[in-house]
């Protein structure tokens, strides 16, 4: 690791001022990315700033038709919650499945999102529920968010400060996962609202995607029958040691399929 | 009743468990220094110049030392553990191991070769010193995989190994085998790959050395499994020094399986570092410098025919194996694919006769050596798949198959062709009883009920075999004056619970209680000379050994008793840990008479000349005779087809280790050895990029080592068919349960694919291969 | 140039203060500067769990920590859980079903264990096996750990 100076602010306002100060600055949120990425020197930030003082941005609060979880909310405190496996029970198993249980107990929804890491579970399910995300400055929606490969529409200097999520009225998340580092190698997050069908796949492409073909499917027939026919193309998805692009495009059509299936269970 | 062959709890578990372990990277000493690698990026090149100085006045470095530097101090290198006169090419040529310097000089051959080794205050300083040098590389072409290296114009490893041949060695007559092939009714043919893979002990490799500069003595911690091959090695072959001025002490280890056998390059740095910059250095490697800088295990290709008769039975048996050595024959590297399992290539079967081919590959890719079972799996691997699919296309059933060929145990001690002399075992019975165990019969409605489910299951089952012992190590059993048993070994234990074990065999053979027994084991001046555990041979090796050193003891004792008892020695009989006075209510404990031998007053004066260490005695098993721990293994899985995820539903195995000491510390011996096999068959992939030999899976990220979640519990039990070639009638058990897993698990995978028109099965069964696999058969099948 | 940084927290119920590199991580700080190094490093990919303490009573990975993150926690490792002498149930089911081999992963399989535990009285083999997700064993295949865990979380729940 390289050499950093640390600071822990106790206001956003503070955080940001640390920020604007220090262009070569990175937030810590949970660190699960982050402490590994600068214990193998492949970053090098003059500061970190550690949200970790802020404990108005962790907290879960379910109430006028959304599930709002703040940015430092842990997984684990998400997969156990009472009220959001009551209300959103897809987003607690999605949180359920993220990494290890020691991961869950440090990881954050702000970090994992703010990351925008291909194969991370948080993007599928903010995308596929059409969540918003809430920073310091503004209010993105989802299909905005992510941009890239660990690429956000976040500006130097803005921190997420929530999620917030429809609360649908059936949803499902599935995911086959890379059998060494446990992410995802395709994850599907699917989604019925009074506004249509919303499917997300993570991990099989350079970020987060929907699946139109798929959403029209199912806004017709909500089934896992309805997708069988709808294949993913290929070409624009990942291939590394664990999957092929080929692989991957039929993974997401047996986890859309999966995600289906556990939605109708729900 | 005794202690041996009970399940006694270990008794180092305490120390263990409390966090109270003493490994290497545990050891604290005053003013210690770190020590790190500059490694290769490349995996091969010329290395034009390496500049140190801008990084040797790097903030808290205190030196750096180059391969240039130790060429001209004199320090020798690193080298294969066979002479070049037992293992040649079967032209009677010797074979090329290269020449490996602790830190190269001119070429680097491998990602994450050493190149520098930076010693500073900290790791992190001596990581940001390292990032300083400047090494010039001109990169050349590289080959990593044993195609490519045999690839006609392939770039050589080493010019003196024309097309990367490093080894050309054969066992068995070619002639007589090409013989029986023309007799054959049936011939199966099987090309088979055995995937490379990293050993991944959960204590990465490290070293912490001190030299004192007023005695002239070095002191080395390792991380490994016997110090005395160690420090024979670094004494002799590289500093060059009388042994007594090394001391190697092995504390506590994190598993070893057969990686921690050799020497390393950073072991001997350490203790030269500590010499140059007058302070202990500390070396510690890290995960991911362990995927690039640890020896790997297997990679190798095999094609194999076996001749059968028309009544099934094998006539001949011809194998052809190219393995990949790395870039260096370093350590038991070159024996591992051709002496090691030489006697194993036939398993369990009467196979009249065998022709083994074996060539060993160049390529730039870390040296492969020693990885639990050394060879024995890969010999198992290739009968036992080859048998498998001669029973399909024959039509026999799996155990038929095998009860048609097995060596009776009538038939025993049994001289197969290949040489081997099988003393005992019983195929027949545990194949039986494996069969019920694992419920064979039962298998259809299994299957049935599964493929309601959309999943195909399959039923794999292998017959093993190995052979272990040799290598004589010395056992000394001493009395302490405070009355402590101390029991000195040249067996090393990283994980097999020695310490509980042998104490068994002291504390039932002497009648000492058992929590007074002390072992001495992994210290090259404490304990006595032995060449450490591996190989399934540290029972055979020590256990025989106690017993020989509590007999003379015993001995000496009764000559000493009956002197303090004032009788005739053979009026003294030894029971229940005293010596006693035939006919009489006399005795003395053995402690009280170790301790009077020990003190000598009360003794004639000639006795206590004689006796001048007391009752202290050695004993060294060295009779010939190896061992044959055998067993049936059974994989029982389900495959979804969707995913191409393989599941091991139930996994059942049925062992032959002789006398079994202690029954629960040998079950975890088969489980740990079956989860490896498994891991290889299914998970483990260790990849060079084609065309550049860069690591692939260089971490856990993306080498999938196997996890609570994807094994099965495992059903063990034992037949004790006793060896009769040594004292306790142990067969060893340290590898067996990865010598048996892989082909069970090969053929299950197999079986469950069959019906698919799936005929080709590679280790790993990863889903991607697996469901690679079914679209290849798919497509077949719709033309 | 780096300012250290002061941390304060209590390590199996010792208060603990001391100036630290920022980028120390809490693992380095047990084992190199308290000397307790029963929590051991196996990976540096946060993948191998031999790091495992807990933080307010939750397991999670020293080395994917900084040492600085702990300030004003409650920090127990392997050393705090029991002694020798007085084992916690959970150690001393390790021992009885011959849990662990080379001893290596065991502190961190333990306390990820014991985490468990805590919230699961009765596990099922199959609930074992998905916790110890992050906890990776080389020599025991799993097999007696899973049962240990299990005889340990019924210790836990009796005593």
């Amino acid at each position: 690791m390289y050499a950093f100076d640390y600071h822990k602010p106790r206001s956003l306002a503070e955080a940001t001022a640390l920020l604007n100060a220090n262009p070569e600055a990175r937030l810590l949120a949970g660190g699960m990315t982050l402490i590994p990425t600068l214990k193998q020197r492949l970053a090098s930030p003059s500061d970190l700033v550690d949200l970790g003082g802020l404990p108005d941005l962790a907290g879960i609060f379910v109430g006028d038709g959304e599930v709002r979880i703040g940015a430092m909310t842990t997984h684990a405190t998400v997969a156990h919650s009472a009220e959001v496996r009551a209300a959103l029970p897809a987003l607690a198993a999605l949180a359920e499945g993220i990494g290890d249980p020691q991961v869950r107990h440090r990881g954050t929804i702000g970090g994992s999102i703010s990351n925008a890491d291909p194969a991370a579970d948080y993007p599928a399910g903010v995308v596929g529920l059409g969540a918003t995300v809430v920073t310091d400055r503004r209010e993105i929606a989802a299909d905005n968010f992510f941009t890239g490969m660990f690429e956000t529409a976040l500006e130097p200097g803005e921190i997420v400060r929530q999620v917030r999520f429809p609360i649908p009225e059936a949803a499902g998340y599935a995911k086959f996962p890379n059998p060494a580092s446990r992410y995802a190698v395709a994850g599907v997050f699917v989604a019925r609202a009074a506004g249509g069908v919303r499917v997300a796949v993570t991990g099989a492409g350079p970020s987060v995607f929907r699946v139109p073909e798929m959403e029209a499917a199912l806004t017709a027939s909500f089934t896992p029958e309805a997708i069988a026919s709808v294949l993913v193309d290929a070409d624009d998805l990942n291939t590394d040691l664990h999957a092929t692009a080929a692989y991957r495009a039929h993974l997401v059509g047996v986890m859309a399929a999966r995600a289906v299936t556990s939605a109708l269970e729900s | 009743m005794g202690l041996m062959s009970q399940p006694i709890r270990r008794t180092e578990d305490g120390r263990f468990i409390t966090g109270r372990g003493r490994y290497v990277d545990d050891v604290k000493m005053e003013g210690a220094a770190i020590g790190y690698a500059l490694r290769s990026p490349y995996a091969h090149a010329k290395i034009m110049s390496i500049d140190v100085e801008a990084a040797k006045s790097a903030p808290g470095v205190i030196g750096i030392i180059t391969g240039a530097e130790l060429e001209a101090a004199g320090i020798g290198h690193l080298g294969a553990a066979f002479p070049a006169s037992f293992l040649k090419n079967r032209d009677g040529t010797p074979r090329v191991d290269g020449d490996r310097a602790l830190l190269t000089v001119d070429y680097v051959r491998y990602v994450g070769e050493p190149v520098a080794f930076v010693v500073a205050e900290s790791l992190n300083a001596a990581k940001d010193a390292a990032e300083q040098i400047l090494v010039d590389y001109e990169e050349l072409p590289a080959v990593g995989l044993i195609d490519e290296a045999l690839d006609p114009g392939a770039p050589l490893v080493w010019p003196q190994a024309p097309g990367n041949i490093a080894l050309d060695w054969a066992q068995g007559d070619e002639a007589a085998t090409d013989a029986a092939f023309d007799r054959a009714a049936h011939v199966t043919r099987i090309d088979l790959v055995n995937n490379r893979v990293v050993v991944n002990s959960m204590e990465p490799r490290g070293a912490f050395g001190t030299y004192d500069k007023v005695t002239g003595q070095y002191e080395l911690y390792a991380t490994s499994q016997g110090s005395h091959p160690i420090a024979d090695t670094i004494a002799k072959r590289i500093l060059r020094i009388p042994p007594e001025r090394l001391r190697v002490i092995t504390p506590d280890v994190g598993g070893g399986f057969g990686l921690k056998m050799s020497t390393f390059a950073e072991y001997p740095l350490v203790l030269i570092a500590s010499e140059k910059f007058g302070m202990p250095v500390k070396w510690m490697s890290e995960r991911t410098e362990a995927f690039q800088s640890d020896s790997h295990g297997r990679d190798l290709k095999s094609h194999a025919e076996m001749a059968f008769d028309a009544g099934g039975r094998i006539l001949g048996y011809r194998i052809k194996t190219d393995f990949n050595l790395g870039a260096y024959g370093l350590g038991f590297g070159p024996g591992i694919q051709s002496v090691v399992p030489m006697f194993v290539v036939g398993g369990v079967y009467k196979v009249p006769v065998v022709y083994n081919h074996v060539r060993a590959v160049f390529t730039n890719t870390v040296p492969v050596e020693a990885y639990r079972g050394a060879g024995r799996p890969e010999a198992a691997y290739i009968i036992e798949r080859i048998m498998d699919l001669a029973a399909r296309e024959m039509g026999l059933s799996q155990d038929e198959i095998r009860l048609r060929n097995f060596i009776q145990s009538h038939e025993m001690p049994f001289r197969s062709y290949v040489g081997a002399v099988i003393d005992s075992g019983d195929f027949q019975r545990n194949l039986h009883d494996c069969l019920r165990q694992a419920d064979w019969a039962g298998f259809p409605a299994r299957r049935a009920e599964a493929e309601k489910r959309g999943k195909l299951r399959g039923r794999g089952l292998a017959y093993y075999i190995e052979k272990t012992a040799g290598g004589a190590s010395a056992v000394v059993i001493s009395f302490t004056p405070a009355g402590r048993v101390e029991v000195g070994v040249g067996t090393s234990a990283h994980g097999q619970g020695h310490e509980t074990t042998f104490a068994a065999i002291v504390a039932d053979k002497l009648g000492v209680p058992f929590d007074s027994i002390d072992l001495i084991q992994g210290d090259s001046i404490r304990a006595p000379w032995g060449g450490g555990t591996g190989g399934s041979r540290s029972l055979w090796n020590s256990g025989n050994g106690i017993l020989k050193a509590a007999d003379a003891v015993i001995d000496k004792g009764r000559e000493v008793a009956a002197a303090l008892m004032d009788t005739a020695q053979d009026a003294i009989t030894f029971e229940e840990g005293a010596f006693r006075v035939h006919g009489t209510n006399q005795f003395l404990p053995l402690l009280e008479v170790a301790e009077a031998a020990r003190a000598g007053s009360k003794l004639p004066p000639e006795l206590k000349a004689r006796l001048e260490k007391g009752l202290d005695s050695s004993g060294t098993h060295e009779e010939k005779g190896d061992t044959f721990p055998n067993g049936c293994h059974i994989c029982e899985l389900e495959i979804d087809p969707d995913t191409g995820k393989v599941s091991v539903i139930s996994y059942d195995v049925v062992d032959d280790f002789g006398f079994v000491l202690n029954p629960l510390i040998v079950a975890g011996q088969v489980h740990g050895g079956v989860a490896q096999g498994i891991g290889q068959a299914l998970l483990e992939n260790c990849l060079y990029e084609p065309g550049t030999a860069q690591l692939l899976s260089g971490s856990f990220m993306d080498y999938t080592m196997p996890r609570a979640d994807d094994l099965p519990s495992f059903g063990f039990t034992y037949n004790e068919i006793l060896c009769t070639t040594n004292p306790l009638g142990i067969k060893g058990c340290g590898e067996a349960g990865t010598v048996g897993a892989a082909p069970a698990v090969m053929n299950a995978v197999l079986d469950a694919l069959w019906d698919k028109g799936v005929r080709e099965v590679d280790m790993p069964m990863t889903a991607l291969r697996v469901w690679e696999t079914l679209q290849r058969a798919a497509a077949k099948a719709a033309v | 140039m780096i300012d250290t940084v002061t941390v304060m927290f209590s390590v199996n119920g010792n208060d603990v203060s001391a100036a630290v590199e920022p980028r120390t991580l809490l693992v380095t700080f047990l084992r190199e500067h308290l000397g307790l190094t029963g929590t051991h490093i196996g990976c540096d990919t946060s993948q191998c769990g031999a790091c495992v303490v807990h933080l307010d009573g939750r397991s999670v990975k020293s080395c994917t920590m900084l040492a600085v993150q702990a300030d004003g926690q409650a920090v127990t490792t392997i050393e705090g859980l029991g002694t020798p002498e007085k084992l916690h149930p959970m150690q001393a089911a390790f021992n009885e079903n011959h849990g662990l081999q080379c001893g290596f992963c065991t502190p961190g399989m333990i306390m990820s264990a014991v985490d468990f535990a805590q919230g699961n009285p009765s596990p099922t083999p199959h609930e074992v096996r998905e916790w110890l997700e992050g906890n990776i064993c080389r020599c025991t295949g799993y097999h007696n750990i899973v049962a240990s865990v299990e005889a340990g979380a019924r210790a836990m729940a009796k005593a």
